[in-house]
């Protein structure tokens, strides 16, 4: 079955360059910094990677980052925490904005 | 060549031509000695298939060839493997006997086959004569370690660890040398040496206060178990097409077998462990480590091997 997502269309990304070469070329060498070794491993900037990939909900990033993350010495059980904390600030973020809701409530209410 | 391999077109052997590299050997100055393939685990990723079930061994008639031939040549280091070391009778003979003939003997692990009485015997053995032990540990956590070495293995290695370490190995400052392997639990390549090494050394410490001197990461070879288990999961193409990727031509001076020689359970030659695994004799010809009467001299070929791709990757892995 046809779907929109393949996973071989990865391999292909550079070729978004095709018609904004200098565009793709200044993403890619930002993308390329961003993730070398800093102030931060590489290992712990693929988690991060990885945990903001389930939050954009990108397949693409998922099959790439849960690679990254293993070969950057991560195990599943490192993994599994960082999709936790993805998703604690995920539900925090809906649930925080209960506080809105009560204010707004409290006003509209006797 | 292997099928997957040649759907890129180009074998381990013309990738050297294309970036005008030979294969061939620098001065010998290592000896690995595989004592068999009988091994009390069976590793999702061991190429050489070891297991309960193997019963290949070396005999003492062979042990004494290579005792022999370390008294001869006097290699920089000689390293014992297996299959389990622990698992052949006769290994403290062995033992014994290359011991005064190189400055650095080193034997392989899977750690639990030191556990027990005959394991006890066998560390006084190697305390005694200052071995160096390099255990293997995939991971640093319980599920990645099972999901290779079995069942159970997890706590049972971090006790021979503990115990490894009341005898004095791998002790911060210690003559007694341990280090740790680590293969990937799956059809990916092994992290940054250094990096790894200090994620180990971390988590080691801090969960089971166990220590260690060194890490030495490895890609998995295609070829054995780990080739079955890539071809039945489906990764085998990803996984070659990852080798061959990764090529990277300043590994091939590095590289193991152009310094080392093998010899299996019967006393054959081969110029790594790998090239044992397939049958590739060293030289091209079975010849039997009782006839060596000089070392390889530099130059000579070694075979190219799609296999090899695994020890260039990268950074390359020797």
């Amino acid at each position: 079955m046809e779907t929109y997502y393949d996973p071989r269309d990865l391999g292909s990304f550079a070729e978004i360059g095709k018609d904004a070469p200098e565009l793709a070329g200044k993403f890619f060498d930002y993308y390329n910094e961003v993730f070398a070794e800093g102030e931060l491993t590489e290992r712990e900037k693929a988690l991060i990677a990885l945990a903001v990939a389930h939050t954009v909900q990108c397949p693409y990033c998922i099959d790439a980052y849960t690679r990254a993350c293993l070969e950057k010495g991560s195990h599943l059980g490192e993994m599994t925490e960082a999709l936790h904390v993805v998703t604690a600030i995920r539900g925090g973020a809906s649930l925080v904005h209960g506080v809105q809701m009560r204010k707004i409530a409290e006003k509209l209410s006797l | 060549m292997d099928e997957a391999i040649q759907r890129r077109g180009e074998s381990f052997g013309e990738r050297l031509a294309r970036h005008g590299l030979a294969l061939t050997r620098e001065r010998t100055t290592a000896l690995q000695v595989n004592v068999g393939f009988a091994c009390d685990l069976a590793c999702g990723h061991c190429h050489l298939e070891a297991g309960p079930a193997r019963g290949e061994m070396m005999q003492l008639e062979v042990m004494a060839e290579v005792i022999a031939c370390a008294r001869r040549f006097r290699f920089a280091s000689i390293d014992l493997t297996g299959g389990a070391p622990e698992l052949v009778p006769e290994l403290p003979y062995l033992v014994r006997g290359v011991a005064p003939e190189t400055p650095r003997l080193i034997v392989r692990t899977n750690l639990v086959s030191l556990e027990g009485e005959r394991g006890e015997e066998l560390l006084r053995l190697y305390r005694e004569l200052q071995v160096v032990l390099v255990a293997s540990l995939p991971a640093g956590n319980q599920s990645q370690t099972e999901a290779q070495r079995g069942v159970g293995v997890w706590q049972r290695s971090i006790r021979v660890l503990e115990r490894l370490n009341a005898l004095g190995y791998g002790l911060p400052g210690s003559p007694l040398e341990l280090d740790l392997v680590s293969n990937p639990s799956g059809a990916f390549l092994p992290p940054q040496q250094l990096q790894a090494q200090e994620k180990f050394r971390r988590d080691l410490a801090r969960k089971h206060g166990v220590s260690f001197h060194n890490l030495y990461t490895f890609a998995n070879v295609p070829l054995g178990r780990f080739r079955s288990f890539l071809e039945r999961s489906g990764n085998l193409d990803g996984y070659l097409e990852k080798l061959w990727a990764g090529f990277n031509p300043c590994a091939v001076a590095g590289l193991m077998c152009r310094s080392q020689l093998s010899v299996d359970w019967r006393g054959r030659l081969y110029d790594c462990d790998f090239h044992l695994a397939r049958g590739l004799a060293h030289g091209g010809a079975a010849r039997f480590i009782s006839d060596l009467v000089e070392l390889p001299p530099a130059g000579t070929p070694i075979a190219a091997a799609d296999h090899c791709y695994a020890c260039t990757v990268g950074s390359g892995f020797t």
